[in-house]
């Protein structure tokens, strides 16, 4: 199916075109990301010294339970957490600048033109009463003011090709378009203003199969057209394996592992890790699905040392006591687990 | 739209006025007072006309007016009479035609009801929509609570409390008519003043009673609205604050804001008739109520139906604009 698609050659991009060659160090640095959220039965730690970095034209797949941060992490990037959650510490440097220093004006007009985000736009990301050409020219509008009407729609009708919708969709409204139409729309506005860092949340959840993989298709060929840093978000293993060159595994707020998808799936490191890629169905083994003991814990009560200890298959004493490290292993994989302390 | 949608709301409409103007005729026929009895009573007991040539004035008033007639014949006459808008003259006041009085009382009404009506619909509305928008300053969002208050005191409560406060004790502005006694109403500006001065006090009264109403409604879909996904794509976007607020929250949360100003239209209408007569303003609402006390029923005939036709007239309009705000109605 979608041969064409598939094929296709990268599309021409919204804007000025691929601006950000690759360069030598990571388009985005995070480092040390702390989130907390002030509930009434108290202080839940969403994210936990998550660092993580990427190049430019790379594509980390975000997984972990539900829970487990990924949203959390993709609404820090963008500064876009709400009370009672607060942004405790850490640093997400794009390109240079580190976005946590910014100010709230500045930090408006770094939103889509320096790191967009691309919702579940299935459903009701798009605004009901307005035209879609009106939603994305005020997005344009709103970053270059003096763009004159012309190229702004301009711009806006490349990027709705490049998305392969067709232009007579920019006079359209959401509810005239079907649900993969609509995140395709989605992606375009992402895309408009050639951000460095993409970040897709769960972009084909709600959507059917065929759609799931073409809106995929749909955010490599745009991502390939302005060689943007690509975070997606999701939970689906086997659709993101097939469109990311690195997957990050997120457990209780705390990055576990990142891996190139090759390394995740033919030798996972940490323990958690294993046990997704063990439970995850596939065509040779028919046999009962291996599912992972016990259940995600509360933030609001993390066991002590290693969030993950007590469903762990290689607990040790320790576990249970010391919190493990992010460490670095040889090639490049990042693991925060005790059973490779001393090996990085 | 399409027209067969059209079509149907206008048939709609034909059958709302069609029902209020048969509930309207048979009402005041179930009373046992008799207007013309009433009023030649009058004038037989201070002119000293006998009580015999008072039966035979009232039997041909009687006979003029068709109020011989059974009372299935004279509503077909009366329906007639409507199709092309004859509402007949006055009982009371004859040989001052209804449409007369209407067209004398209009303008007052007119005028208090649409200011307030529109002025309450946009404070109400900016209130409650600042009120359940979380990134706006605490004390602009603080504004909404007395008015949400406000709206358990009846117009004419509040109406008595200014005229009290500060028409009586204040002296601030006067304390009733529509202008000062002795002034004749010209097209200047000295003349248009005194008439703001009193208009000011009743058009309070009205406001005060009904912004709060649009302010909990209004706040109720800003809450929903607020955390609706497109509201946070458009931060994501990068939009300013103000076009999200605008653009984005504000303009869906309207939408059923819309139809409840359709709603409200009737309603203001009370209010205006209760708070017209308190301040003696020669509105409709007050030649209504001195032909409901006369028992004047083609003058009552003619302001209900009038203000029905208007209401059902202002709400198919209010119908017919919804889909032009909200695109889904449109081709639904």
């Amino acid at each position: 199916m979608n041969e064409m698609l598939a094929t296709a050659p990268a599309r021409p991009s919204a804007g000025l075109g691929p601006r950000h060659a690759a360069s030598d160090g990571p388009i985005l640095r995070v480092s040390n990301l702390e989130v907390t959220y002030y509930t009434d039965s108290g202080r839940a730690k969403a994210l936990d010294d998550v660092s993580f970095t990427l190049n430019s034209g790379e594509k980390l797949g975000m997984v972990g339970e539900s829970g487990s941060g990924k949203s959390t992490l993709a609404l820090a990037m963008m500064r876009m957490i709400k009370a009672p959650g607060r942004i405790e510490g850490g640093s997400v440097v794009v390109g240079g600048g580190d976005l946590m220093t910014l100010g709230a004006e500045d930090m408006r007009k770094a939103r889509l033109s320096r790191i967009a985000y691309i919702p579940q736009g299935a459903m009701n990301s798009l605004n009901p009463v307005m035209r879609i050409g009106a939603q994305m020219i005020d997005a344009v509008k709103s970053h270059l003011p003096r763009e004159g009407r012309a190229a702004i729609e301009a711009r806006c009708k490349r990027a709705l090709q490049s998305v392969d919708l067709d232009a007579g969709v920019f006079r359209m409204y959401a509810h005239e378009l079907s649900g993969g139409m609509k995140q395709r729309v989605c992606i375009a506005i992402g895309i408009l203003l050639d951000p460095h860092v993409i970040i897709a949340d769960e972009p084909t959840s709600a959507l059917d199969v065929v759609t799931q993989r073409q809106v995929m298709e749909t955010i490599d060929n745009v991502q390939k057209a302005i060689n943007a840093a690509v975070i997606l978000i999701g939970h689906d293993m086997g659709l993101m394996a097939q469109f990311v060159d690195k997957v990050a595994v997120m457990y209780a707020g705390r990055l576990v592992e990142v891996s190139t998808v090759r390394e995740m799936f033919t030798d996972p490191k940490h323990p958690y890790s294993r046990a997704l890629i063990s439970s995850l169905p596939s065509l040779g083994n028919k046999g009962v699905f291996q599912g992972i003991p016990g259940l995600a814990p509360s933030l609001l009560r993390l066991p002590s040392g290693c969030a993950f200890h007590p469903r762990c298959e290689s607990a040790m004493p320790h576990c249970s006591t010391i919190r493990p490290q992010q460490q670095v292993l040889p090639g490049g994989r990042r693991v925060t687990c005790h059973l490779y302390d001393g090996e990085a | 739209m399409s027209l067969k949608l059209v079509i149907r709301r206008l048939l709609f409409l034909v059958l709302v006025i069609w029902a209020a103007s048969t509930i309207v005729f048979f009402i005041p026929r179930l009373s046992n007072r008799n207007a013309l009895r009433e009023r030649f009573g009058e004038l037989a007991r201070t002119g000293g006309f006998s009580p015999a040539d008072l039966e035979k004035i009232i039997a041909s008033m009687n006979q003029q007016f068709g109020l011989d007639r059974p009372l299935y014949e004279q509503y077909w006459t009366y329906l007639g009479n409507i199709l092309h808008l004859d509402f007949g003259y006055s009982l009371y006041r004859y040989p001052t035609t209804v449409a007369e009085l209407i067209a004398q009382s209009l303008p007052w009404t007119l005028g208090l009801l649409l200011v307030t009506t529109i002025l309450s619909f946009i404070i109400g509305n900016l209130l409650g929509a600042v009120a359940a928008w979380p990134r706006a300053p605490h004390w602009l969002r603080a504004f909404a609570t007395p008015f949400i208050l406000l709206t358990g005191v009846p117009p004419v409560i509040m109406g008595i409390l200014l005229l009290f406060f500060i028409g009586f004790r204040l002296k601030w502005l006067p304390l009733g008519g529509a202008y000062s006694v002795g002034v004749v109403p010209t097209w200047t500006w000295t003349f248009f003043f005194d008439l703001m001065q009193h208009q000011i006090l009743p058009a309070l009264a009205l406001i005060f009673g009904s912004v709060g109403g649009w302010v909990l409604s209004m706040r109720g879909m800003g809450v929903t609205i607020q955390g609706e996904d497109y509201v946070n794509f458009a931060e994501h976007k990068g939009l300013t604050g103000g076009r999200i607020f605008r653009d984005y929250y504000l303009r869906n949360a309207m939408l059923p804001q819309v139809t409840g100003l359709a709603l409200a239209l009737g309603t203001m209408v009370t209010s205006a008739i209760i708070v017209e007569g308190l301040f003696g303003l020669p509105g409709i609402g007050t030649m209504l109520n001195l032909a409901i006390r006369a028992n004047d029923f083609p003058t009552i005939y003619g302001i209900v139906l009038f203000i029905t036709i208007a209401v059902a007239v202002l709400m198919t309009i209010v119908e017919f604009i919804y889909p032009l705000l909200d695109p889904r109605v449109r081709s639904s």
